[in-house]
């Protein structure tokens, strides 16, 4: 099974994260592998606790527009980021921490939410997880 | 032969593609997979996921005047 799907996930955004795992489960569900290399401000939304705190990319207005989308969004029933992240581990989909943010940040491996993190990477690991994908997107 | 039922009725995307993945995975080769749900490009897609994996759907019917949907895979 040559068919994969690598995401770099760049920022910490909640809409973006939303985008990131909604295609890599979407991967997953179409029998494809997928994996997400979590780096920069993305890799924030990996320490305990913050996956679903990221502002909004746009009119995030101090949180009050992130707060509206968010209401629009039960009403729609979207999934939780914790479910979806859920979902992705619970299909086989793999997680790759950038090793270089976590010195740049001064982030502790404690800090992190370690049992989603499949491998502790850099740029190698990625080009290695890429060239053999038949889609790579960075977000 | 196993009949398994999915049922994402008001889920959107990704939900009912992710769970349908899932049914797969927990059926055996030749068990049924029902999958009821609402969410109208899901109806067009799950059968996209199953060409791609090749699975055979067996049938696809509206119901409740076409606010539901029924779709019948073959693991």
């Amino acid at each position: 099974m040559g068919d994969k799907a690598v995401i770099i996930l760049h920022s910490g955004d909640m809409d973006k994260v939303y985008s990131a795992l909604i295609i890599a489960n979407g991967a997953l569900a179409m029998g494809m592998e997928a994996s997400i290399y979590f780096t920069f401000w993305g890799l924030m939304r990996l320490k305990k606790g913050e996956l679903e705190k990221g502002p909004l990319s746009k009119m995030n207005m101090m949180g009050a527009g992130r707060q509206m989308i968010k209401q629009r969004m039960d009403k729609a029933h979207v999934a939780s980021l914790e479910k979806l992240m859920s979902d992705f581990k619970e299909l086989g989909g793999k997680i790759i921490a950038c090793e270089m943010t976590m010195e740049i940040m001064g982030i502790d491996k404690e800090e992190i939410q370690t049992e989603w993190v499949d491998e502790w990477g850099a740029v190698g690991t990625y080009i290695h997880e890429a060239k053999g994908a038949s889609i790579t997107l960075f977000i | 032969m196993a009949e398994l039922e999915v049922d994402v009725r008001g889920q959107t995307c990704p939900v009912p593609l992710v769970e349908c993945r899932k049914a797969f995975k927990k059926a055996s080769p030749g068990d049924l997979v029902i999958v009821k749900g609402t969410h109208p490009a899901s109806k067009k897609e799950i059968p996209m996921a199953c060409e791609a994996m090749g699975l055979e759907v067996l049938e696809i019917k509206d119901k409740e005047e076409g606010k539901e949907w029924e779709i019948k895979i073959r693991r």
